[in-house]
Formats: C-alpha cells, sequence, structure tokens
C-alpha cells in the first residue's frame, strides 16, 4: 500500500515529486537482484563444489539480501536501505519456509504414489514376509477409522457441552478454572495422554490393550481441541437471538438446544472435524495402548490392533529395509490425504454456513 | 457455579408465567445445566486424575531408585539388583533441542507471518495462509519418517561445514565425523519445521489485529514500512508473538515420533550438538516402553511427570499473556 502512493502521485506532479523525495530504485530493481543473486550463488556453488543444492539455495538467498541492502543504500539512503533490507528478509523468510513444507508434500507423494494401489488399500500384513514385497495397510486404515471414531464418539459431546456450560452458563469461579485448564489442557504431550491412559485403564484397572485403550488417550487429546473452537463458535451466536427466544418464553435449554447450536452448527462441525483430523495423525500415545498386529481385527474392545501411525513407525523402525520404507511411504500419503480430507471438508462446512452464522 | 444462578433463575421466572410449562422446562434448564457443568467438571477431573495418576506412579518408581532422579545420567530401571535411573540426559536434550527449534523457527515465523500480513501481495498471501495452516495438520510421524529419510542425508554436508569452520566454537565440534546426522541440532532443525506453523498462524493474527490507525498514523509521519512495522506492528504483537512462541514451545518439548525416528538415542550428555547421541523425554518414553518391565514403566511415567511440569508452565505462561491481551480478540464485541 505504501509503495504505491507514490507511484500513483507521480503521474499528475512529476516536477513535485522530484523535489519531494530522495532517488529511488527503478520497480525492477527487487527481481534484478533476485536474478543476480541466484546467477551469482549457482555459481560460487558450482565453483566451490557444493554438493548440495540446498546450500546454493542459501547463498542465493544471503547474497539477495547484500545485494539490495548495498544497492538501496548507495542510491537511496540509510533508512531506505533498511526497509530495504527488513522486505527483503521477511521474503527470504517466506522462501525458506516454502523448501522444506513443500519439500515435504512433494516427497511424500513422490515415494508414496508408486506404492498405493487397490492391493495395498484392501489387504493386511498377515502372513506376508516383512522384509519382501507386498502386503497392505487395510488393518491399519480400519483401526484408525475405529479408533478416531470411538475418540470423536466420546470426546465430541464431552467438548460441546463443556462449550455450552462456558458460555451459556459460566460466569462464576468454576467458569474460570475450567477455562484455563482446557487450554493448558491442549498443551498436554500426547505421549503423557497415553501413559495416562496407560496407568488408569492398563495397569490400575487391568484391562487388556485394545483399540478402545487407544482411543481414551485419543480423546482426551480431542477435547480441549473441541471446546476452544466450539466456545469461539457460540460466541459469534448474535445475543439478539437468544434474547428473542426468551422473549418468546422459551426455556434456556431449549433456546441452547434449537437456536444457539444450530445456528453455529456449521463452526461447531469444522471445529470438531480440525480435532478429528488432529488426532488421526497422533502416534505415542496409541503405540503404546492399541499394541502392534499385522492382521485385521475389526473389534475394538478386544485384542491388539493396528492403526496408520504405527503402521509407518513399524514399518520403519522395525521392519527398517526399503520394502519397509516404501510401505511406510505408501501408509504416509494415504494418511496425509485422510488428514488433509478432513481439513478440506471441515473448510467447506465453514464456507458453507458461515454467512448464517453472522448478523 | 454460585454466580450462575441468578442467570439460570432469570430464565425459570419468564417460564413461570405459563404455568403448565414451569415443572418441564424446570426440570428440563436444571438437567441440561448438570449436563454441562458436568462436562466442564469432568474436564477437571480427567485433568487432576492425570497429574495424580503420574504423581502416585513416579513416587514408587523414585523411591525404588537407588541413584539421584535428576543427575544420573543413565536409565536402567528394570535392574533388580540396582535400579538406578535419572532425566539429566533427556532434560538437556529436551531443553538443547527446543532452544534450537526457537532460534530458528521464531525469526523466520515472525518472518512469515509479516509476510502474510503486510508484505505479500493478497494474490499470495491468502493461499499461502492457507497452506501453512493445512501444514500445521501434516501428523507428527511423517514429518519423523520425512526428516529421517530426507532431511538426515541432505543435512551431512552442512554438518561437516560447520564442524570445519564453526568446530572451534566447541559446540559445532564433531567427534565422530562421518556419522548419519542424527543428533540434536537435526532434531532441533525438524522441530523448527513442525512448529513453525503454529506459530506463525498465531501471530498472523496478532499482526492483523493492529490498529488501522497506528500504521496509518506511523507512514502519515513518514515512516517507511519497515519503520511503521517496527513502531506500531511490533510493539503491539509483542504479547500475541511470546506468547505464540511459548504454544510452539511446548509442542517442541511434547514431540516424540518425530524424535524418536531422526535422533539416535544414547545416555551421553554432551555439549557437542553435531554428535549423533543424546535423547528426550518423549523420545525415551517411546523408545523404551515396549521393553519396560513394570518398575521401568513406572520411571518412565516419573520422567512423563517432569515433561507433563514443564509443559504445563510454558503453557500456562502463554495462556496468561494471551489472556491479558484478550480485549483485542474482539468475539462477542
Amino acid at each position: 500500500m505504501s509503495t504505491a502512493t507514490p507511484v500513483a502521485d507521480q503521474a499528475p506532479l512529476p516536477q513535485l515529486h522530484r523535489r519531494l523525495t530522495t532517488a529511488r530504485l527503478p520497480r525492477w530493481a527487487p527481481a534484478a537482484t533476485a536474478v543476480l543473486a541466484i546467477a551469482l550463488g549457482c555459481a560460487i556453488g558450482a565453483g566451490a563444489g557444493l554438493r548440495s543444492h540446498l546450500q546454493w539455495g542459501l547463498l542465493s538467498a544471503l547474497l539477495f539480501v547484500a545485494i539490495s541492502y548495498g544497492a538501496s543504500a548507495k542510491v537511496e539512503g540509510r533508512r531506505q536501505a533498511r526497509d530495504q533490507l527488513a522486505t527483503s528478509l521477511v521474503w527470504v523468510a517466506f522462501i525458506l519456509a516454502v523448501v522444506p513444507l513443500v519439500s515435504l508434500i512433494v516427497y511424500t507423494i513422490q515415494q508414496g504414489a508408486s506404492v498405493v494401489n487397490i492391493d495395498f488399500l484392501t489387504h493386511s500384513m498377515k502372513g506376508v514376509y516383512s522384509s519382501g514385497p507386498g502386503g497392505g495397510l487395510y488393518h491399519a486404515l480400519l483401526g484408525t477409522i475405529q479408533q478416531v471414531g470411538l475418540a470423536t464418539a466420546m470426546a465430541a459431546p464431552v467438548g460441546l457441552l463443556t462449550a455450552v456450560y462456558l458460555v451459556e452458563y459460566g460466569r462464576g469461579r468454576l467458569a474460570k478454572v475450567v477455562t484455563f485448564f482446557v487450554d493448558v489442557m491442549t498443551g498436554i504431550p500426547s505421549i503423557v495422554a497415553g501413559l495416562f491412559i496407560l496407568s488408569l485403564w492398563i495397569l490400575a484397572l487391568g484391562f487388556q490393550y485394545s483399540g478402545f485403550a487407544g482411543s481414551l488417550a485419543l480423546a482426551i487429546l480431542m477435547m480441549p481441541v473441541v471446546v476452544r473452537s466450539t466456545e469461539e463458535m457460540l460466541k459469534l451466536v448474535p445475543n439478539e437471538l437468544r434474547e428473542a427466544s426468551y422473549a418468546l418464553g422459551v426455556p434456556k435449554w431449549k433456546t441452547i438446544l434449537r437456536i444457539v447450536i444450530p445456528t453455529a452448527i456449521g463452526g461447531i462441525a469444522t471445529g470438531v472435524m480440525l480435532a478429528v483430523a488432529r488426532i488421526t495423525g497422533e502416534t505415542a500415545p496409541v503405540l503404546m495402548l492399541v499394541f502392534v498386529s499385522d492382521s485385521i481385527n475389526s473389534n475394538p474392545f478386544v485384542g491388539p490392533q493396528m492403526n496408520l501411525p504405527i503402521y509407518i513407525w513399524q514399518q520403519y523402525a522395525q521392519v527398517n529395509n526399503s520394502f519397509g520404507y516404501a510401505r511406510a511411504w505408501g501408509a504416509a500419503l494415504v494418511l496425509i490425504a485422510f488428514v488433509m480430507g478432513l481439513n478440506l471438508i471441515a473448510r467447506g462446512i465453514a464456507r458453507w454456513r458461515s454467512p448464517k452464522s453472522g448478523h | 457455579m454460585t454466580s450462575s444462578t441468578p442467570d439460570s433463575s432469570g430464565g425459570r421466572t419468564t417460564a413461570s408465567r405459563t404455568g403448565s410449562l414451569q415443572g418441564n422446562s424446570r426440570r428440563g434448564d436444571r438437567l441440561f445445566f448438570a449436563a454441562s457443568a458436568g462436562s466442564g467438571i469432568l474436564l477437571l477431573v480427567i485433568m487432576a486424575a492425570i497429574a495424580g495418576f503420574l504423581l502416585y506412579r513416579s513416587g514408587i518408581a523414585i523411591s525404588h531408585d537407588k541413584t539421584n532422579f535428576f543427575t544420573t545420567f543413565e536409565w536402567d530401571p528394570d535392574n533388580i539388583l540396582k535400579p538406578s535411573f535419572g532425566i539429566a540426559v533427556l532434560a538437556f536434550g529436551t531443553i538443547v533441542s527446543g532452544f534450537i527449534a526457537m532460534v530458528i523457527a521464531v525469526p523466520l515465523a515472525i518472518g512469515i507471518a509479516l509476510f502474510i500480513s503486510h508484505y505479500a501481495p493478497r494474490k499470495i498471501a491468502q493461499p499461502f495462509a492457507y497452506l501453512v495452516d493445512l501444514l500445521a495438520a501434516v501428523p507428527s510421524i511423517v514429518y519423523g519418517l520425512w526428516g529421517a529419510l530426507f532431511l538426515v542425508p541432505h543435512l551431512a554436508g552442512l554438518n561437516s561445514w560447520l564442524n570445519t569452520y564453526l568446530g572451534w566454537t566447541y559446540i559445532f565440534q564433531t567427534t565422530h565425523t562421518g556419522a548419519p546426522a542424527r543428533n540434536l541440532f537435526t532434531t532441533g532443525i525438524l522441530l523448527a519445521i513442525m512448529i513453525l506453523p503454529i506459530i506463525t498462524a498465531v501471530s498472523r493474527e496478532v499482526f492483523r489485529q493492529v490498529p488501522r490507525s497506528h500504521e496509518e498514523a506511523a507512514l502519515a509521519l513518514g515512516a517507511t514500512r519497515w519503520e511503521m512495522i517496527r513502531t506500531a506492528v511490533l510493539p503491539f504483537g509483542r504479547p500475541g508473538v511470546i506468547s505464540a512462541s511459548m504454544l510452539g514451545l511446548g509442542r517442541a518439548l511434547g514431540e516424540t515420533m518425530a524424535v524418536a525416528i531422526v535422533l539416535s538415542s544414547s545416555n551421553v550428555l554432551s555439549l557437542h550438538i553435531l554428535d549423533a547421541g543424546g535423547g528426550t523425554f518423549a523420545q525415551n518414553i517411546a523408545l523404551k516402553y515396549n521393553e519396560a518391565g513394570l518398575p521401568g514403566k513406572d520411571a518412565l511415567m516419573a520422567s512423563g511427570l517432569v515433561l507433563f511440569v514443564i509443559t504445563l508452565l510454558v503453557n500456562g505462561g502463554a495462556r496468561l499473556i494471551i489472556a491479558r491481551r484478550k480485549e483485542y480478540s474482539g468475539a462477542n464485541a
């Protein structure tokens, strides 16, 4: 915005503009600097025999910052140069962030795409020689869906009701304490949640390892996320709606159930979906609780189960050969697709419902 | 709870005018209130139970420990003759890797947040912000897999470069040259990449809330864009950025699987961050859990309790800072 204004002024008042501002670098200067920096970076990289292209990139970025600062300092003065420095640093930060993030996605798709096929999706690892090719992740996919489903069934109502309490009823000290601990609970390391269920469910109460034990830990991780997002959504419901309902003599609980929650349902659903996406990728707590299984177990309450993150872990750390890596990448791709799909659905719901939740 | 009664009684008086509805609605109100307050209390009970169970189990474990829990390096709780275990290496590894992650991630995240909120053309900013949000959802195990099979080989060059030119600083000295880069430094970089999205997302929201009038005032006084950001945006956003960083730190400290995959664990405490070895709380739990007997599991719970307390402090601090700035959040205005 700030850079656009002097350019607009320039047209009608060329002389005035000339007197008021100091010399400026032409508008194509950043692009030229970038090209120069990349060329120099590549030249130095190739000349010095640096193997990794990552280092070429880093060199270019450093050169870009230095050159644009130097040029600006020479032409425009120190203040403008510092502004230029900040701008180029911000751009470099942007590029530095994009590289690993995009590399992660591209690499996963590259490695995983050759593995994923119908056979991979519909078969388990039962009887598959793990140091060889073949096998699939059906048992893990099934386990993931069941465990996440159970966790959602437990966490979503509790989270929703807690949020209702905080927004509609909570005025006193209890509400403040709950709010604070919900926030703190959001930050519980997932492995600690797993340890807790381990000590309570398995060591103290004597239950066996099962998919359900894993979903208990997942529910603990999910609850605070649901509370947080639902709370924000309920707060967005205009008070006029509640007052109109009370004025018609509708009791409070009915107002909440029939007016407040339906108004905010889009946002609530989005929050739940995002929470589901978050717990789907959790590995550590489930690793300790559902045990590991190579065959299909469709009963989450009895016997060890599998799930996608654990499958990746098992194929990487325990199988630990190129076939295991390949299966791990395949599962990683499926897992990312699953999580991203949930995210996109959540955003879709948010966009679809959002205009209604406003005024 | 007591102060919420006037509110619900207000609802009751409205309903009491229509006599037939009264009993029904009052019961419904009471039931609904009980259910929602009960859920809130359930959350508190869970939190208390987590702390209670971990405390109880850790108490058992530490009473069996024949060595000092805080200063011992090795982790051998299942030794029948002399169970000895300590968190020195784990605490060191957790703090150092978290510190490296913060040093890398915080400036970068501020840069990206500024890029999205103030620098980028709108056409880039929106999709890019969206991309960053999506990346926050990538499961940590996938980051771990990528870290081990992609990042570790790619960082070998950087590691040897650091060793050659900065080895004199002691920190960057390697004693085993040529070993894979499964060290605290790589772990820190990976953690930085993992917490980048959350720090960016929160900072970006704070930067967006800077009152337009502050920015325009700075620009009207002749400030360049950077001077405007330094004088108007950054001071306003500082509490938000601090709390975002602490949220990120909390996540980095508790991160398990990525660290378990990338860092090769050992009970060596060394400031040579480029040497493979070390460990973190969460990694130790994930790796040792399978072979642990009952005393071993108790010992792991003791270390889990320490991690729990640390993240509790970090997150609680972050939330307190955010809460002080709540008036700017503008929800329910």
